[in-house]
Order: C-alpha cells, then sequence, then structure tokens
C-alpha cells in the first residue's frame, strides 16, 4: 500500500474512468457503425480497466505511483504556467523566438538557486539565454528552415 | 551476409558524419541524467525530417546506443545513472571512481560495452533474416493478434501496475483512432482542430517522453546541482583491455543476458543490467567484492546493457513489434519516412535496412573509441543545473514537435499529452505502452478491418480470429504475458516488508 492519501488515487484513476465513460459513449452512439467498430471494442476494454481502478482505488487498495506532494504542486506550478503560457499565448502573439527567450529566462530565474540580488547571476541567466536563443535559431531557422509563426517579434 | 555486401554505405561521408555526430551527442545526452536514450531519440527525429531515410536511422541508431552507454559516465563519476539501464553501474563503477579508479572503471564500462553492444547487434543481423520470411506467413488476423500482443506485453511487463499498464495501452490505442476512418472517412473523436487530422505520433512521442522529465526536472525546486564528479586521471587503455580479457566470465554473463532479455518484447535495459550483475554476483568466487568496486560488476551490467540494444530491433524490424519504449520511438522514425518493417523493408528498401545495422555495428567501436575521450566532457555536461536542462529539454520539445508539419495544432498536442502523462505516470501509468498502443493501433485497426471483411466473405469473425494454430498461439502469448505479470504482483505483495501491519492497518 502506498502512502498517497486514497483520495489522490481516486480523483486520478476517476478523471481515467470518466474519459473511459466518454469515449465509450461516443463510440456507441456515433455513426456509422462501421467506422466505430474497432473504437468500440478498446473503448469496452478501456472503460472496463478504467472502472476496475477506478473501484480500487475508491476501496483503499491502489498500490502503485509516488502521487503529488504539496511541495511537488508549489516547485512545479510556476515552470508549468510558464511553459502553458509560452505554448497557447505567447509563441503566436510575441513570436516563436520571442517567446521562448522570455520564457527561459523566466525559467532560468524561477528556478537557478543563485541569488536573485546579485547583478552576475542575472548576467549570468541573460547570457545563457541568449546563447540558448541564437543556438535554437541556427538549428530550426538557419539548417532546418522551420517557419516558425511571427507574432510582434520574431 | 547480405550484411557486407551493403557495410560500404556505412562509410559514406554523410553516412559516416551522422553515425559519428550522433554517437558523440548521444554518449553526452547518456551522461546527462534525466535524458532517458528513448527522450534523446524521440527529440531527435525532427532533425532527421532533411535528411534521406537512411541517414536519419544512422543518426537515431547511434543516438541510441551511445546514450545507453554515456549513462555509465554520469553513473561513475557523480553516481547518479544516466539512464535507468546504467542503475547497477552505480554499485561498483562509483566505489571504483571514490578509490582514484575513474579512468579504468570508465574504459572497462565502454570495453564491455562494445562488446556486448556487438554480440547483440551480431545477433540482430543473423536472427532478422530468418524472422522476416516467417513473417511472410502472417494474414490480418496475425497482424492485429500481433498488434494486440506487443501493446499487453509492454503493458504488463513495463509497469508496475498489469491493469494500469493495460488500461495505458487502451488510451494510446484509443488516442490512435482520433482523427478520420481510414475506411469510411467518418470523423472519430475530433474535440478539437488540433486533433482533426489524428494525432500526429511525433509529437506525441516528444510530449509523453520529454515533458515529464521536464516537469520532473521542475518539481525539484530552486536547489543546486548536489553531485560532485569525481576526477578522471590517466590509466592506460591495455591494462583495461587486459583486465577485461581476464573476466570473461562476467563478459560472457552481462553479454548473454542482455541479448535474451533485449530479444522479450518490453523488458528494458534497466531490467537486464540489473540481472546480469545479479547472475554474474552469484557465480563469483569474488561475490564478496562486489559492491565494493569490484570491475565485474561494471563488466556485466555494462555489457548486458549495450548487449540488449540490438536484439530489442528484431521484433521490430521484422514484425513491427518495438522491444522497448526507445525501439518504439525508432519505429516512429521508420514510419515517419514511409518505410515501413517487415519483409517489405528488407525486400524493397534492402539498402536502407542493412546500412541502419551495419551502422550500429561500426556505432559500437566508436562508441568505445570516443567514450574514453569524452567521458570527461560528458562528466561535466551532467553537472548542467536542473533550471538550464528543464529549459532546453521544454525549447527543443516545442521546436521539435512545431517542425514536423508546421504547425501549431502538433505543440498544442504535445504539451497536453506531456502534462497529463506526467500527472498519469505519478499514479502508476506508464509512457511505454501508450505509446505503443498509439504507434500500433492503426497497425491494428487496419487488420481488424481487413481481417473482418474476409471473414464475412468466409467462416465468420470468431472463427477466422480465435481459430488457427498462430491465432491461438499469439493469444496465448499475450494471455501468458498477463498471467505471469499477475503472480508476479502477487509474489511482490507477498514478499514485501511490512505487508502484514499495513493490512491490519487496513
Amino acid at each position: 500500500m502506498s502512502d498517497i492519501p486514497a483520495k489522490q488515487h481516486a480523483v486520478a484513476s476517476g478523471a481515467v474512468a470518466a474519459i473511459g465513460a466518454a469515449v465509450c459513449y461516443a463510440s456507441f452512439t456515433q455513426a456509422p457503425a462501421e467506422a466505430f467498430l474497432f473504437p468500440r471494442i478498446i473503448s469496452s476494454v478501456f472503460l472496463a480497466l478504467a472502472l476496475w481502478t477506478f473501484g480500487k482505488a475508491l476501496l483503499g487498495r491502489s498500490r502503485v505511483g509516488e502521487g503529488l506532494s504539496a511541495q511537488t504542486l508549489r516547485n512545479i506550478a510556476p515552470g508549468l504556467a510558464v511553459a502553458l503560457v509560452h505554448i497557447f499565448w505567447g509563441a503566436e502573439t510575441l513570436g516563436f523566438y520571442a517567446s521562448s527567450a522570455v520564457s527561459f529566462l523566466i525559467m532560468l530565474a524561477v528556478y537557478d538557486p543563485a541569488p536573485h540580488s546579485e547583478v552576475g547571476s542575472w548576467i549570468r541567466r541573460l547570457a545563457v539565454a541568449a546563447v540558448y536563443t541564437a543556438a535554437m535559431y541556427g538549428l530550426f531557422a538557419a539548417l532546418l528552415k522551420v517557419y516558425t509563426p511571427q507574432g510582434i517579434f520574431i | 551476409m547480405e550484411f557486407l555486401a551493403h557495410m560500404g554505405g556505412v562509410f559514406a561521408p554523410v553516412n559516416f558524419a551522422l553515425l559519428l555526430a550522433g554517437t558523440v551527442g548521444g554518449l553526452i545526452l547518456g551522461a546527462t541524467p534525466g535524458l532517458s536514450p528513448t527522450m534523446a531519440v524521440a527529440l531527435l527525429i525532427p532533425f532527421t525530417f532533411q535528411l534521406q531515410p537512411v541517414q536519419g536511422l544512422i543518426l537515431l541508431g547511434a543516438a541510441y546506443t551511445s546514450t545507453v552507454a554515456g549513462g555509465a559516465v554520469s553513473a561513475i563519476l557523480l553516481k547518479i545513472p544516466g539512464a535507468p539501464a546504467n542503475i547497477a553501474t552505480t554499485l561498483d563503477g562509483h566505489a571504483m571512481a571514490k578509490r582514484g579508479q575513474g579512468a579504468r572503471a570508465l574504459q572497462i564500462s565502454f570495453l564491455a560495452s562494445a562488446v556486448g553492444g556487438v554480440t547483440g547487434v551480431l545477433l540482430l543481423i543473423f536472427l532478422t533474416p530468418v524472422l522476416v520470411q516467417w513473417a511472410l506467413a502472417f494474414g490480418p488476423s496475425h497482424l492485429f493478434w500481433l498488434a494486440i500482443l506487443g501493446v499487453t506485453v509492454i503493458g504488463t511487463l513495463d509497469s508496475n501496475s498489469m491493469v494500469k499498464g493495460l488500461l495505458s495501452g487502451c488510451i494510446g490505442l484509443w488516442l490512435a483512432t482520433i482523427g478520420f476512418d481510414d475506411i469510411m472517412g467518418a470523423q472519430r473523436f475530433v474535440f478539437h482542430d488540433s486533433v482533426a487530422g489524428g494525432i500526429s505520433v511525433i509529437p506525441a512521442l516528444i510530449g509523453l517522453f520529454a515533458i515529464p522529465q521536464v516537469i520532473t526536472m521542475l518539481a525539484k525546486g530552486r536547489v543546486a546541482t548536489a553531485a560532485e564528479a569525481l576526477s578522471v586521471e590517466r590509466h592506460p587503455v591495455l591494462d583495461a583491455v587486459r583486465e577485461l580479457l581476464s573476466r570473461t566470465r562476467a563478459l560472457s554473463i552481462g553479454t548473454a543476458t542482455g541479448a535474451v532479455i533485449g530479444l522479450i518484447p518490453g523488458i528494458g535495459g534497466q531490467i537486464a543490467g540489473l540481472v546480469a550483475y545479479d547472475q554474474a554476483k552469484k557465480v563469483s568466487p569474488e561475490r564478496e567484492k562486489f559492491g565494493t568496486g569490484h570491475s565485474e560488476g561494471v563488466i556485466a551490467a555494462e555489457s548486458a546493457n549495450n548487449a540488449m540494444v540490438g536484439p530489442s530491433l528484431v521484433p521490430l524490424l521484422t514484425l513491427s513489434i518495438p522491444g522497448s519504449p526507445t525501439a518504439a520511438v525508432l519505429l516512429g522514425g521508420l514510419l515517419i519516412h514511409g518505410i515501413f518493417p517487415g519483409s517489405d523493408l528488407f525486400e524493397n528498401h534492402p539498402d536502407v535496412a542493412w546500412t541502419f545495422i551495419n551502422s550500429m555495428l561500426v556505432g559500437q567501436i566508436l562508441m568505445c573509441i570516443f567514450g574514453l575521450y569524452v567521458a570527461g566532457l560528458a562528466a561535466k555536461v551532467a553537472k548542467v543545473p536542473n533550471s538550464v536542462m528543464a529549459a532546453v529539454v521544454l525549447g527543443l520539445a516545442v521546436f521539435g514537435s512545431y517542425s514536423v508539419q508546421h504547425s501549431m495544432g502538433d505543440v498544442y498536442v504535445m504539451a497536453a499529452l506531456g502534462v497529463a502523462m506526467y500527472f498519469l505516470e505519478r499514479f502508476g501509468f506508464s509512457a511505454a505502452p501508450l505509446v505503443l498502443g498509439l504507434i500500433l493501433g492503426p497497425i491494428a485497426e487496419a487488420n481488424f478491418v481487413q481481417g473482418s471483411m474476409i471473414a464475412n466473405a468466409t467462416d465468420g469473425l470468431a472463427a477466422y480470429f480465435l481459430t488457427g494454430g498462430l491465432n491461438i498461439a499469439l493469444i496465448s502469448l499475450a494471455a501468458i504475458s498477463i498471467v505471469y505479470s499477475l503472480w508476479m504482483e502477487a509474489f511482490s505483495r507477498r514478499s514485501s516488508p511490512g505487508r502484514k501491519e499495513q493490512e491490519k492497518e487496513q
């Protein structure tokens, strides 16, 4: 038995079971039936296994997985927020490379253990972010000829 | 001996340059804790789009081979395995480095890796043509069951929970059905424009393997790298060769164990290294020295995890069933270049198939030579702070996913799957069966539909899919993997300490 609160297991496996139920419902109600024959078989097994897992979690018998501590969530929240803002908003609004550089710098600022009060550490972060952006530009724009979305900047 | 006819292809200037780049790059990536071989290969796939198929495969194959060996550098010098496959190497390798024998440990490790790796690739060379001929006998029902077997075996053997492993496989199979149905042209499960054309495999692979690693690095918070790299002093290579030759028992146990385990789909290098280490310890007259810096421990573990690489590609190249998560990513790399494993690969693209396999053979030698020289550099890279590493990997994941079809939709899919996978992994779900489901799903469905049409015109669905020797054998193998996994789970529960106390508390 793992030390993770049973509630966490129940929420996680409950979410998977809910997706399984939605997939199963869609498979059996959508047409044409021939196109959904394989999904029907898959989704039935999916739902059965998901319900089994959910039932075990409700009974407190889920044994594997490390779960999520409050500290872990606090640690990942800022980085995840920066990454998601970069992907879902920044890349197309600011420009792919500009948004990448900004998000890279913010990530360094948040997670780099060097003190925020030192000018030297900021210079190092800026230098690393500049090298990173130049390397990405060189690799993808110059070498691989990938045309990225342009926003306010490149 | 067809492979010899294609040996020259490896030494074509561009091919050899890519082999060299993949080997050196892979050694450095492999030495970096947190960058697994699977993730490294997934991140490299976008760089192969502009290359010819054979060149792309050479780069990916070299990276696969050398990341496994490169993981030994950080295992020995930092006591942090570069990849799960190098866990057993830390036991004796780091103890040797602490005694000032870091160079000796690294030399022995790379030499043993090369011996194991070459043996594994030779097995791949000689087994593959035989199995390809055998695969010609497979009809739609057999290919359907083979795809299901692939998902089942990895789902049951690669996960800590059999049910969650199978569930992960089902999620992958469902994800593969999103988009247009090939036969009727109907749209299925299209809940967002980004998935209107189906889930693109490469962004999905990058998301499923790279993003959970990025979030895991972020989860450590604002911490400095605690690991201190031990220095590498000079040590004559010939002495290391002599030592390896005097430890043939550990070398042969490691090589044989790795080669056999590699052939079994779903069992990775981590298990190969640990099993070989355990076996070598059991039969060694110096077993009390294991764990204290004994070279036999390093030899057994490293020869095993590299001997696993070649055989893990046998089921991939012959039957489209990847033997390991990294092989699954390689399958994605093959498909993106329009190459389908099996008889098609060896009949229509023998130059691609054999040059790729030969490059892995030559790559093992290059890895051994360059490994000794780049070890010091690789150890420095391994000390790159988590914050930088996470941001770089995230950047490569975003750029790499975008470059597949120049579509932000692919980046959204990569991010969504990656974040979801991180949370699922925290609760015991596994990425490998999900990826297998995603890759093998279209193969399973296409053969199921084709088989259904044949069945409707002949004996009916049940008779077509459930009878016949090969169908029964494949179904039995899937059932055996489930029963074996259940037995192993029950065994580990029974042997886990404190179980009775926990049950009492319940």
